[in-house]
């Protein structure tokens, strides 16, 4: 039975037991990839600690029975799981492993987010509802956010989700990411295809100083860099002001706003070198997955570049099916074709 | 095109004669002034061809080139949706506009004709080529060999003992002619496989366009232009004959500053060494240096071998690099693995098997076609057009001789028909036994014009009149003028607020750098540039090949993506800015310049 597995240890076909974003990081770091290290508590220890704290499945029989609708019933029976699962105790063998994974990592500030092993995690509608917690610093804490990873798996959103597509309690289950933080002088994300036209032979930089955090929360317009897939060049850069960061607030765990000083927020926050590698990592990254990729990344204070994680681009390659140009026997249709005006088409 | 509101631009009425250019109608054929129907249609300024005011006798360029380019487009191959160009001249500039066919019955007729004639072309591309690669050569031969009678005091005894039954006086007119019937054919082979050539890039480029939104017309060029191309030539010439000075040990002749004459000189002094150089020379001067240091639109546009100044001061500079070991070959077998690799990266990121056999058709017909859209200006805009100004210039010579014009240069004063004209006047006059009448009427005529071209030159041509067309969607109008929607917009909108020091035209190389601007209004100037400024000039062509090794970065007032100076740019990795329409007027020698090669963008910093 394996409640623990480190990132090396990882493959994408392991995606059942550590789900999506424990797959994808595992992945990632096995491909060479520049992965903040870390460790992923499988679904086993989720079944283990219901099995052990809830041996009459009362919890899975209770969802079943919420209607899809009944938003006063869902938040009611929300609230007493998460409650239950908060309070209980670990089993003593899980939280020993948990602890042992931890101090491996040097028991430094550790982030902990859930990774869902559901297909439809990379839904943009739910990928949303599962937890992220960040700058923990402490053995406790790690282990309560283990607990809240899997609790979330009850908040109001979850369970109506589930309702609401009538997924099944059995076999439910979370897995939950334990990874060491980067402290980031510049973070963002990258998209190895255009998100605004989904072209596939550029990427795509955003980025703005200190963590990640409020480019995704939108707080900041991010700078804007372009890149040609193919030949690297920075074909389009928008600098922004870029007023506030996110710091990590290692007292209380998650993070603080704090501002920018003037002179640097119209300054650019990467160097054309910073771009060069994040453009190359990004077109390994989409090699090795042979599709296009959303990725998060982050620059340390010591200026090691970092990759948080890479999920497959979905919204354009949904559309990828229908041909550009209608195919045709030889060069000269095509020819005829778009000089014959509407007589040709 | 539809037209919307009121536009951006005057109307072709309301454009006034140039302060001190009155009468400059004269200059130019009746059919070429702006009639009153002509304010409905929409013009733009030929500024791409035609930079500077029409001398008189230069304006027969655009005269016989739209009437070649308009008979292959509309008459030989039938473009279904397209007809020819009109052109009007307003203050010495030429401005153009388009004809479509709207009608879905003719369009259908046009069509099946076009499949026809444009298919064989394509279908028969590498044997029509070559076919016309000899007809070129031969053109050029023929208008070289013209001869332009003397008209001496008597007929020379070969009329009599050879029976020929005309005089010299008639061997002039056939002279006259034929030069201009060989001008005009050259302009009908020019346009023959022209408008083919750009009709598969432009299919191309819209497929790339679409397959890839944000691609730049800049990577779309790239993968489609050779790398074996007639522009590099000249240049490589250059090289050639700097390593040939130090293999016959001649090249201590060669420094800095010297004039080409004295280098001559001394190489002629030098015996057998300085013989064999010279013989070198040559050999590349036919037919190499036969590049004009323009477009091959204007009589002033001299070819190398007109003027030795432009190519010999490369000379120190090649013969410098070749003792310091540097290497100064093409990478081309780099080059072309550039290329494939670029070609394949975008081919493997097309969705759909479809759209990769689309990809390689499309692709394969730009490859086969595009050998001659690189390498025609060679034989028709520089040898050939270089070649023919210089006969003309000839004829000038005999009519000064004859003291119809003070110097052979005034010929390009006179219309061409009235240059016919004054050589009715000598042969009659010569006939007759008495002088011409000519320089009484043609010497204040060639004095006023040549005022009336310095005050064009300072009219600000308008980049368009009349009213604005609210789209430019039919592929084939895009291709003849060269413009779309983006660029009408770009001309008509005033210039932003805070971006009064931005200089914008097409990103035709990438990359960003900061340097001194050195504005070079011709080639022959190129000697003043300093190593590691940045070039600001009209227009740039195979004569300014040396430059590119010097300079920093290039911006032009001319020119798209396929233009020289953006596909040598890009072989020696610098940014460059083409077709910005304004950079030689706004930018002065000396100052600080960022050109942004990736955004189109040059930035007067100071």
């Amino acid at each position: 039975m394996t409640f623990v597995r480190t990132f090396q240890e990882i493959a994408l076909a392991d995606r059942p037991i550590v789900g999506g974003k424990g797959a994808s990081l595992g992945e990632l770091t096995k491909a060479g990839i520049a992965v903040p290290p870390g460790f992923v508590v499988c679904t086993e220890a989720f079944r283990q600690f219901l099995a052990t704290n809830d041996p009459k499945n009362e919890i899975g029989k209770t969802v079943a029975e919420l209607a899809a609708e009944d938003h006063a019933s869902i938040s009611t029976a929300s609230a007493a799981i998460r409650q239950r699962l908060e309070s209980v105790p670990l089993p003593a063998e899980i939280e020993d492993i948990i602890v042992a994974g931890y101090e491996k990592l040097g028991a430094g500030t550790v982030a902990v987010r859930s990774s869902a092993t559901s297909e439809d995690s990379e839904d943009a509608s739910f990928a949303g509802l599962q937890d992220t917690f960040l700058w923990l610093g402490d053995r406790a804490s790690v282990l309560h956010h283990v607990r809240a990873c899997w609790a979330s798996l009850y908040s109001v959103e979850s369970i109506a989700y589930r309702r609401r597509l009538n997924l099944p309690e059995d076999g439910l289950a979370m897995a939950v990411v334990v990874q060491r933080m980067v402290d980031a002088r510049a973070a963002g994300v990258m998209f190895t295809r255009s998100p605004a036209t989904g072209d596939r032979s550029v990427i795509v930089i955003e980025g703005s100083y200190g963590l990640g955090s409020c480019i995704v929360s939108g707080e900041v317009t991010p700078d804007k860099f372009v890149v040609n897939k193919v030949t690297g060049d920075v074909i389009d850069r928008a600098i922004s002001q870029k007023t506030m960061q996110h710091i990590p607030d290692r007292a209380r765990g998650g993070v603080l706003e704090c501002a920018v000083e003037g002179a640097r927020q119209n300054e650019p926050c990467l160097t054309d070198a910073e771009i060069a590698a994040l453009f190359t990592v990004g077109k390994n990254i989409e090699r090795h997955y042979g599709k296009p990729q959303d990725i998060e990344w982050a620059i340390s204070q010591d200026d090691e570049i970092f990759l948080l994680q890479s999920r497959p681009e979905t919204v354009w390659s949904r559309r990828d099916a229908t041909p550009v140009a209608k195919p045709a026997r030889s060069a000269l249709d095509h020819v005829f074709a778009t000089f014959g005006g509407r007589a040709a088409s | 095109m539809g037209h919307i509101g009121k536009s951006a631009f005057p109307l072709p009425s309301e454009a006034a004669s140039a302060p001190g250019a009155e009468g400059w109608e004269d200059l130019y054929p009746y059919f070429t002034r702006f009639r009153p129907e002509d304010d409905e249609k929409f013009w733009f300024y030929n500024s791409m061809h035609f930079p500077e005011p029409m001398p008189a006798f230069d304006a027969m360029s655009a005269e016989i080139a739209y009437m070649a380019l308009g008979a292959v487009t509309a008459r030989v191959f039938a473009f279904p949706t397209v007809l020819g160009i009109e052109y009007r001249i307003v203050n010495g500039r030429v401005y153009i506009t388009s004809h479509a066919v709207t009608d879905p019955a003719k369009i259908t007729e046009r069509l099946a004709l076009f499949q026809e004639r444009a298919g064989h072309y394509y279908q028969n591309w590498a044997t029509l080529f070559a076919g016309w690669q000899t007809r070129m050569k031969n053109l050029v031969a023929e208008c070289s060999a013209i001869r332009v009678p003397e008209l001496g005091e008597f007929e020379p005894g070969e009329t009599v003992t050879n029976a020929r039954g005309f005089a010299e006086n008639h061997a002039l007119r056939e002279s006259w002619d034929r030069t201009f019937e060989l001008y005009s054919k050259m302009w009908h082979h020019h346009f023959e496989f022209l408008m083919l050539g750009y009709g598969a890039y432009l299919v191309f480029f819209q497929f790339c366009k679409a397959a890839f939104p944000e691609i730049q017309d800049q990577s779309v060029a790239r993968m489609v232009a050779g790398i074996d191309v007639l522009m590099f030539r000249p240049d490589d010439e250059l090289k050639r004959l700097a390593a040939k000075a130090l293999e016959h040990g001649v090249d201590g002749k060669f420094v800095e500053g010297a004039k080409p004459d004295d280098i001559l000189a001394s190489l002629r002094q030098l015996g057998e060494p300085g013989k064999n150089w010279l013989a070198e020379l040559e050999q590349s001067r036919e037919p190499w240096f036969n590049i004009s240091s323009g477009d091959g639109f204007y009589h002033h546009q001299r070819s190398w071998n007109d003027d030795l100044s432009v190519p010999f001061a490369a000379l120190p500079r090649y013969i410098r690099m070749i003792k310091a070991g540097e290497s100064m070959d093409r990478p081309t077998e780099a080059l072309k693995q550039e290329r494939a690799r670029i070609i394949s990266e975008y081919r493997a990121l097309l969705a759909t098997d479809d759209d990769r056999g689309t990809f390689d058709q499309m692709l394969g017909l730009c490859h086969l076609v595009f050998p001659y859209v690189e390498d025609h200006k060679f034989y028709c805009e520089h040898w050939f057009v270089t070649t023919f100004y210089n006969k003309v210039r000839e004829f000038g010579a005999l009519l000064a001789r004859n003291d119809v014009l003070d110097d052979a240069e005034d010929i390009f004063q006179l219309r061409h028909r009235e240059a016919d004209e004054a050589l009715a006047d000598l042969m009659l006059a010569w006939a007759a036994g008495i002088p011409c009448a000519g320089g009484q009427h043609f010497k204040p005529i060639v004095k006023r014009r040549r005022e009336i071209l310095k005050a064009l030159e300072q009219w600000n041509a308008p980049p368009a009149l009349g009213p604005m067309p609210d789209a430019v969607e039919d592929p084939a109008v895009q291709m003849l003028w060269g413009i779309t929607s983006e660029s009408l917009q770009r001309w008509s909108a005033p210039i932003e607020k805070g971006r009064e020091n931005e200089v914008t035209g097409f990103a035709a190389s990438p990359g960003v750098t900061e340097g001194i601007a050195r504005v070079l209004k011709t080639a022959a100037d190129i000697g003043q540039i300093l190593d590691g400024e940045i070039l600001v000039c009209p227009v740039t062509n195979p004569s300014w090949g040396p430059v590119f090794g010097r300079i920093k970065a290039a911006v032009s007032d001319i020119g798209g993506t396929m233009s020289h100076a953006a596909i040598v740019a890009r072989e020696y990795g610098l940014p460059a800015v083409v077709g910005t329409g304004q950079a030689t007027k706004r930018i002065t020698t000396g100052q600080r310049l960022r050109v942004d090669g990736n955004r189109g963008v040059v930035t007067i910093l100071g």
